[in-house]
């Protein structure tokens, strides 16, 4: 049991790495063997010299990019909170705001920008809108999940302990979302990079960001430098993702007991 | 103090919209009468059935127009098959319910449920202090008073222990103590022991023997275990299969500790395995 969790660990840290690797070398081959043209798809090496090469203009786009995916989930993170209270304790909002939130995914972001410009203007409000927009929706109903997802029989005993509606909220049904809730971020966040890259190509008068920078790089054949800006956003996700899993797993620690002893 | 809860209740808590999921609607200001404080040392049911809709949407009957009593500090057990209805009893009893009709009339009561439901996120102490907690008792406090009895019950040392971290006893011990904390002058214990091996189960008998020789309270044990009845209750009543009737009801005038060989405690449990109908009035012997 002990060797086997140790063989999990060593092969656990490595094995990400490993893959990437071997990616990484087939990827290279394949680029080198001269079957497709590097304006196509860049190698690995020239990905990397790019990345080298514009590193304070990438880094610059990153903090742009990672301040309006902060913000966004933010405000993600308060709409959803409430938005899901509603739902939990209302029937009514359930059964009003539901189908809209389930439809608002369904909105293409094009559509949007106009309106969201011309309300917002062409500073960093209308991409927050959308990035928020974006990730309100697995917020909500991992929220929603979570708040129902506590005991019946908990809630009768907190009752037969005099607690009042607040009380069995504040002590069992809140608690129990966490997890829920936590989860719901995290594959909020993941979205949420491509949602500011979504942001900022569809809103007008964007000149920062690295959504911005792909698009222009494409546009002017850099695209060396369109794909190492890629690959900041792809480990910014991963990061955020496993910080957040982290986190989790600190907070909520009752919801990650070892299999088994769950009863 | 008591709470007297009339019969056909329009505050039903099962009534409501969202399908018994919210069960903070009702009974807080239930009519109380003087008649009913006076009257308010134990527990008494009078006359009372109830009903309930099961998921096909068809009326169960659970309880037939059942009568019992529980004087101040006496420990009623009440015995009967899967399905008699128990379980709805003590839930008239704690105001999680309302009969449809008859009364019940007792004084505030606390439920040790089934389950020990505690809260996976707090700690064992925690838990225990949790009826302190809601009665806006600052958390130091709380958490002294649970600390004192946690010697007392064996717990010592898992203080800071979540529950996934107990044996199914320690939980069960924690969940009496926070029944007990509740500062209620009536316990309903709901087959508190029938989830434990039989080792641990005796030892939990004569523990909680001694705690409520201690701290008395009004106790009614729900239990589908004869000799656990027999040996912990001063009455014990037997209940038919659903829907649930008194067929039986024994007093045992045996003082404490009790042994289980006792001529008394043996005869006793014959006479309640009869009046479940598991053996016969004459061929009685040989089968336990």
């Amino acid at each position: 049991m002990r060797h086997r969790l140790r063989t999990v660990l060593v092969w656990g840290g490595w094995a990400p790495i490993v893959l990437v690797a071997t990616l990484l070398g087939a990827w290279e081959i394949y680029v080198e063997s001269g079957q497709v043209s590097a304006f196509v798809l860049p190698a690995p090496h020239a990905m990397a010299a790019a990345l080298w090469n514009n590193g304070s203009l990438i880094w610059s786009n990153f903090l742009v990019t990672a301040q309006e995916v902060g913000l966004g989930l933010c405000a993600a993170l308060i709409a959803g909170f409430a938005t899901a209270l509603a739902i939990h304790f209302s029937p009514l909002a359930r059964r009003a705001i539901y189908p809209l939130a389930v439809g608002s995914q369904a909105v293409p972001v094009a559509v949007l920008a106009a309106p969201l410009v011309f309300w917002w203007g062409f500073g960093m409000s209308p991409k927050l809108v959308v990035i928020a927009l974006i990730c309100f929706f697995p917020i909500v109903v991992s929220m929603v999940d979570g708040l129902g997802a506590v005991d019946p029989d908990q809630l009768k005993l907190l009752q037969t302990l005099d607690a009042s509606r607040w009380q069995a909220f504040r002590m069992a049904e809140l608690p129990a979302a966490l997890p829920a809730a936590l989860s719901g971020a995290r594959i909020a966040l993941a979205v949420g990079m491509i949602a500011a890259y979504i942001a900022e190509i569809s809103t007008a008068g964007t000149s920062a960001g690295l959504g911005h920078e792909i698009n222009t790089d494409l546009t002017a054949l850099q695209t060396p430098r369109a794909w190492a800006a890629t690959a900041v956003l792809f480990v910014a996700a991963v990061a955020c993702f496993y910080t957040l899993a982290l986190a989790e797993r600190r907070l909520a620690p009752w919801a990650h007991r070892p299999r088994g002893e769950n009863r | 103090m008591a709470r007297i809860v009339p019969s056909a209740d329009p505050s039903n808590l099962w009534g409501n919209a969202r399908g018994g999921r919210d069960v903070f609607t009702g009974l807080k200001d239930s009519p109380r009468s003087p008649e009913a404080d006076r009257q308010a040392v134990g527990v008494s049911v009078t006359g009372v059935s109830r009903a309930y809709n099961d998921s096909k949407r068809t009326a169960v009957r659970a309880l037939d127009g059942v009568s019992l009593h529980a004087s101040h500090g006496e420990l009623l057990a009440v015995v009967g098959p899967s399905g008699c209805g128990k379980t709805t009893l003590l839930e008239l009893i704690c105001g999680l319910q309302s009969p449809d009709t008859g009364t019940v009339v007792c004084a505030p009561a606390a439920l040790m449920p089934q389950r020990d439901l505690l809260l996976p996120w707090l700690s064992a102490l925690d838990n225990a202090a949790l009826a302190l907690r809601i009665a806006h008792r600052p958390r130091p406090e709380a958490r002294a008073r649970a600390a004192e009895l946690f010697a007392e019950l064996g717990l010592r040392g898992f203080e800071e222990a979540h529950p996934h971290e107990l044996s199914g006893g320690m939980r069960q011990r924690v969940a009496f103590l926070r029944t007990l904390l509740a500062g209620k002058p009536v316990l309903c214990l709901d087959e508190p022991f029938g989830a434990l091996d039989a080792i641990t189960r005796t030892e939990m008998q004569g523990w909680l023997s001694r705690a409520l020789q201690r701290e008395p309270r009004t106790v009614v044990l729900v239990t589908h275990d004869v000799e656990e009845a027999v040996m912990l209750a001063d009455r014990v009543a037997v209940l038919s299969p659903r829907p649930g009737r008194v067929v039986s009801e024994l007093e045992v005038t045996l003082g404490r500790p009790r042994s289980r060989t006792s001529p008394v405690i043996t005869g006793l449990r014959e006479s309640v395995l009869q009046a479940l109908g598991l053996i016969g009035t004459s061929t009685s012997e040989g089968i336990t």
